[in-house]
């Protein structure tokens, strides 16, 4: 179980962060251009971190104390299909948890 | 507040209305936030506080995630941080917009800051650049109010009911599904792929690096090999 005064740390240094990050051009810089390289790698910050972060939540589910789940596997690759193929992360989630519950019933 | 005249007020009301059909994005996510917000041990009051103060879902699953991980505090806020970051290019964005508004403006302005907002204004404010900065300003409150109000109640009705949900709906892998389906839209471009790619194969292989750092260098090698690919795809098509 995670520590109550650890989760209100981690809100207010995660809001306060946040809030910097938001009000950086509109109240801190400006008009000002950031380097190119920075903006450059800014594009992809998103796509670097969040694949990292549920990979090994998919291939190690804590679920099965850590066993490959062909249900979960599945429900992943499903989720994943359709968000690309379907541009919509609503529908990504969808079809996400169709897979899944599909899948652990199909098991059951 | 200064008077807004009927004209600037009614902007707030276009950009209100813009937004609606995005509640049946924002409204699941919030459920599903809390639902695993409680999960993971916060009780009410965090989870609304979580939503009201960060207001960011994606960075909200990736600091539960990692809390729940134990991971050290310092790497929680980071990656939660670095997911955000993509942020700075949206203020960048605005700034142009709405730069040039009173400080109050500017503050409530960025608090109001998502995605969905975001890409609506910017494409407004592109297709109309007739649109006074104040009107600007209108609109983009306008635009942000549903979400996060939407946003904020979806979090309490999800942090209220999923106590109630059995075990057999495998919440367990709400938070990795929900991650794929936020990830997933974004890989618009090669490059954009090749950078999720690389981030997948790095995270699996530097798992068992302490203190989550694994999740850090994966990122980086993963943010360097997309802008590499931009580049030599760029390279490669000539002078564009």
């Amino acid at each position: 179980m995670i520590e109550t005064s650890t989760i209100w740390i981690v809100i207010i240094l995660l809001g306060l962060g946040t809030f910097l990050i938001r009000f950086s051009f509109l109240g801190l810089i400006g008009d000002r251009k950031l380097p190119r390289w920075i903006t450059l790698h800014l594009n992809y910050v998103a796509v670097a971190v969040m694949p990292a972060l549920v990979a090994p939540l998919v291939v190690w589910p804590e679920a099965t104390g850590g066993a490959l789940d062909a249900p979960r596997l599945l429900a992943a690759l499903a989720a994943l299909a359709a968000g690309l193929a379907l541009r919509s992360a609503l529908w990504s989630v969808s079809i996400g948890f169709g897979v899944l519950y599909f899948m652990l019933f199909v098991v059951s | 507040m200064n008077k807004p005249t009927q004209s600037v007020h009614s902007y707030y009301w276009i950009g209100l209305r813009d937004t609606v059909p995005f509640l049946l994005i924002i409204i699941p996510f919030g459920l599903l936030w809390g639902v695993v917000g409680s999960e993971a041990g916060f009780d009410l009051t965090a989870v609304i506080a979580m939503s009201l103060i960060v207001v960011a879902g994606a960075a909200q699953f990736t600091a539960t995630s990692l809390m729940v991980e134990q991971s050290p505090l310092f790497i929680t806020v980071l990656a939660a941080l670095a997911v955000n970051l993509r942020m700075v290019m949206y203020s960048a964005a605005l700034a142009p917009h709405l730069g040039g508004q009173r400080l109050g403006m500017r503050l409530l302005t960025s608090y109001f800051m998502v995605d969905q907002n975001f890409a609506l204004s910017i494409k407004k404010f592109e297709d109309a650049p007739e649109m006074k900065g104040a009107e600007k300003a209108q609109y983009y409150l306008g635009s942000a109010t549903l979400l996060v109000i939407g946003w904020v109640i979806a979090s309490v009705c999800g942090a209220v009911f999923g106590a109630t949900i059995p075990d057999y709906f495998a919440l367990d892998f709400a938070i990795p599904i929900c991650f794929i389906a936020l990830s997933a839209p974004l890989m618009r471009s090669l490059p954009h792929f090749v950078a999720a790619v690389v981030s997948v194969i790095g995270a699996l292989m530097f798992v068992n690096m302490p203190y989550s750092s694994g999740l850090l260098l994966a990122s980086v090698i993963a943010m360097i090999a997309g802008v590499q690919t931009e580049m030599f795809l760029k390279r490669r098509g000539g002078k564009s």
